[in-house]
């Protein structure tokens, strides 16, 4: 197994620069997650890594070694693609054992190999089948064999999950995240949905148009959030943010948002007048008669515990998770109360988030 | 599955299925097939017939449906004759073979084997071997030009296109004079390598196609496992691309095997092949039908083999991106 180190790395095809100088390190055994929305060069960061696509510049390391120009096949890694790749003029024990014939091996040990790994994913008695028999299941479960079989030192996966169907994916998550636990291979998973790399990975990286905007635990990525994008992206629905224009001052543990004073986590650095943002999470935000913001009901959306109702306010529409037994009528007039403690401060000009206490608190959460 | 319980209802309560054809249009389909059928396969079915023939049944008025079936059209195709007198073959030692005593009834005695298993030999060698080579080098071209970025990519394919844009006879001249330059006139080299020309445009153009087709994952999953590109090409491509290749091998042999323009200019002996030969048979003797019947019939037998054996992959090579599963 293996860390995998990737240094200012960059790739542009013609005009276009599809990644722009990422650097972070994955460490040995972890389940990363490259997380984003289509286009913002996950997919070819993940492609770099696996050497089929060349890097513009920048460098990936693999434990150590050097690796940016190395051959695919001189890299051991293994890659599970979205459409798994699976070869149709193969039985499903041929399609596992292809990349150890590739290295010489004797047939008796390849064949004792493909059992070994067909067992640990439950697919013994599908291997002489034929992959155009097989379930979208099956079929992942046989992409994941053949890049299981030959003991790599990380895996890749390209939205393996994404040709399956919702309830399909949910069971495949959690099978995924079991055997990560068994054999605890460094796997890079690249993926469009937050919920999946929300639930499967120990560390996310969001990346927005070519540039990883956060590296963080599921935890860290969705409390302190360190941009707007970030903030909007995880979570459904996602972060509200309410702007307004102000100065910060260190220490401060007050904003003054338009004319009402709110209590915010302590403010840990200085800006001037600008335009900011105050980020809140719809489960952060109460229905109370004394809230300084005012709003009229616009929906509800029920959700079984929860529901989600949108408000229309002075400063822009605003969603609440309120547990579904809360009565809401719409057209109402409500108050909304903020915890104070969650809040986010965002710099609506640059989109990034401005440092408070929060960021503490939540640490030790 | 629940498109599977919806068809039946959907088939019952509405009266014009876009999905299933009405038994009258089945009907109509079934005749204009026949019809094409016979149109196609009658005249075929008239030299197979012609061939047995004798001379004078060949070319009786009104034509004759049934008539007494001989092997003279075969025998007179494969060997050269003489004509002689009666005394002669009166004192000749009896007639050894078949074939000896059919052609002594005609007052001629064989002289020797035609050249008919030369030209037809000439005829496998190029077709084949202008067919392996053209799909070779055009398998190889269109998973370039499909998987790689070729500077000028497009320009090239055009360029390799626009060679079949001209009628064959605008560039017989110039051709002759080269090949006679470079000594290819009447070689099997040359006729393999003018063919491997003239069929390696549609190659590339074809098998393109069907590449495009192939996800480059598969590729790339082979890459990944260790393997080089030449043998993920090999082992996960070509496999994969084999409708489209035996597609690519049937229309490539049958150009081949049936050119004439330039088989006439640039061969008379050595690497004739059978279509200039096979006019050369009426001359020999008066007009030979039943012979130029019997030499258009092991003519067209490779060809039909060699479909049939590739019939399964020709019509899903046909029908190959229309039809995605």
């Amino acid at each position: 197994m293996a860390q995998i180190r990737i240094e200012n790395l960059r790739k542009s095809f013609d005009q276009f620069t599809a990644v722009e100088g990422s650097t972070f390190t994955i460490d040995d055994g972890t389940f990363f997650a490259l997380l984003g929305p289509s286009g913002c060069g996950k997919t070819t960061t993940l492609r770099m890594i696996a050497g089929l696509e060349l890097p513009t510049e920048g460098k990936i390391l693999l434990d150590g070694e050097d690796v940016t120009f190395h051959r695919a096949a001189a890299r051991d890694i293994a890659f599970v693609f979205q459409l798994f790749a699976l070869y149709p003029h193969m039985d499903v024990g041929q399609n596992i054992g292809f990349p150890l014939k590739c290295q010489g091996m004797a047939r008796r040990e390849i064949r004792e190999r493909v059992q070994e790994t067909a067992r640990m994913l439950r697919i013994e008695h599908l291997l002489s089948s034929k992959t155009s028999k097989l379930s979208g299941g099956d079929r992942q479960r046989v992409a994941l064999g053949r890049a299981m079989v030959r003991r790599p030192k990380a895996f890749l996966m390209d939205e393996p999950l994404g040709a399956l169907d919702a309830e399909f994916r949910h069971l495949m998550c959690g099978e995924l995240r079991d055997l990560h636990d068994r054999i605890k291979a460094t796997t890079v998973y690249v993926t469009h949905d937050q919920l999946e790399a929300m639930s499967m990975a120990d560390q996310i990286a969001i990346m927005n148009k070519g540039r990883v905007e956060q590296i963080g635990t599921p935890q860290e990525v969705y409390d302190r959030p360190a941009s707007m994008f970030v903030a909007d992206f995880i979570g459904s629905p996602p972060m509200n943010f309410l702007r307004f224009e102000g100065g910060l001052r260190s220490g401060d543990r007050a904003i003054k948002f338009h004319d009402t004073r709110l209590v915010v986590p302590e403010i840990r650095e200085d800006r001037a007048s600008a335009a900011l943002a105050l980020g809140i999470r719809p489960e952060h935000i109460r229905f109370s008669d004394a809230g300084s913001v005012r709003g009229e009901v616009f929906g509800a959306e029920y959700l079984g515990t929860t529901q989600i109702v949108t408000i229309d306010t002075a400063y822009g529409r605003v969603a609440a998770r309120l547990p579904s037994s809360a009565s809401v009528r719409v057209g109402e007039t409500v108050g909304l109360e903020f915890n104070s403690v969650r809040l986010s401060l965002f710099d609506a000009g640059s989109g990034l988030a401005i440092r408070t206490a929060g960021e503490e608190g939540g640490r030790h959460g | 599955m629940t498109a599977a319980v919806a068809k039946p209802v959907l088939a019952r309560s509405s009266a014009h299925s876009i999905v299933e054809a009405s038994p009258r249009t089945k009907a109509f389909a079934g005749a204009l097939v026949i019809l094409y059928a016979l149109i196609t396969i009658l005249p075929l079915l008239w030299i197979v017939a012609t061939a047995f023939k004798s001379q004078s049944d060949a070319i009786a008025y009104p034509p004759k449906v049934i008539f007494e079936p001989t092997l003279e059209g075969y025998v007179n195709l494969f060997t050269v004759r003489t004509r002689q007198t009666p005394d002669f073959i009166a004192k000749l030692p009896p007639p050894e073979t078949w074939y000896d005593k059919l052609v002594r009834k005609h007052d001629m005695v064989i002289a020797g084997p035609s050249k008919v298993v030369p030209r037809f030999v000439n005829s496998l060698i190029i077709g084949f071997g202008s067919t392996f080579l053209a799909v070779f080098l055009g398998t190889l071209a269109a998973y370039a030009f499909s998987r790689f970025r070729i500077p000028l990519a497009d320009d090239l394919l055009f360029f390799i296109l626009s060679t079949r844009m001209m009628p064959p006879v605008a560039v017989a001249i110039p051709i002759y004079l080269m090949y006679r330059q470079l000594n290819l006139t009447d070689t099997r080299l040359g006729m393999i390598l003018l063919y491997t020309a003239v069929n390696v445009s549609l190659a590339v153009w074809l098998l393109k196609g069907f590449i495009d087709e192939i996800p480059r994952e598969y590729e790339e999953a082979a890459l990944v496992d260790g393997y080089t590109r030449l043998q993920a090409l090999r082992k996960v491509v070509l496999p994969q691309a084999v409708t489209g290749i035996a597609a690519t091998a049937i229309f490539c042999l049958i150009f081949s095997w049936n050119e004439y323009a330039f088989a006439v200019l640039l061969t008379s002996g050595e690497a004739q092949t059978m279509p200039p030969f096979i006019p050369f048979i009426i001359g020999e003797g008066g007009q030979d039908w039943p012979a130029v019947a019997a030499a258009t019939t092991l003519f067209v037998v490779p060809i039909v083999m060699f479909t049939v054996l590739l019939r399964k992959h020709l019509l899903r090579g046909i029908t190959f991106g229309a039809v995605r599963k």
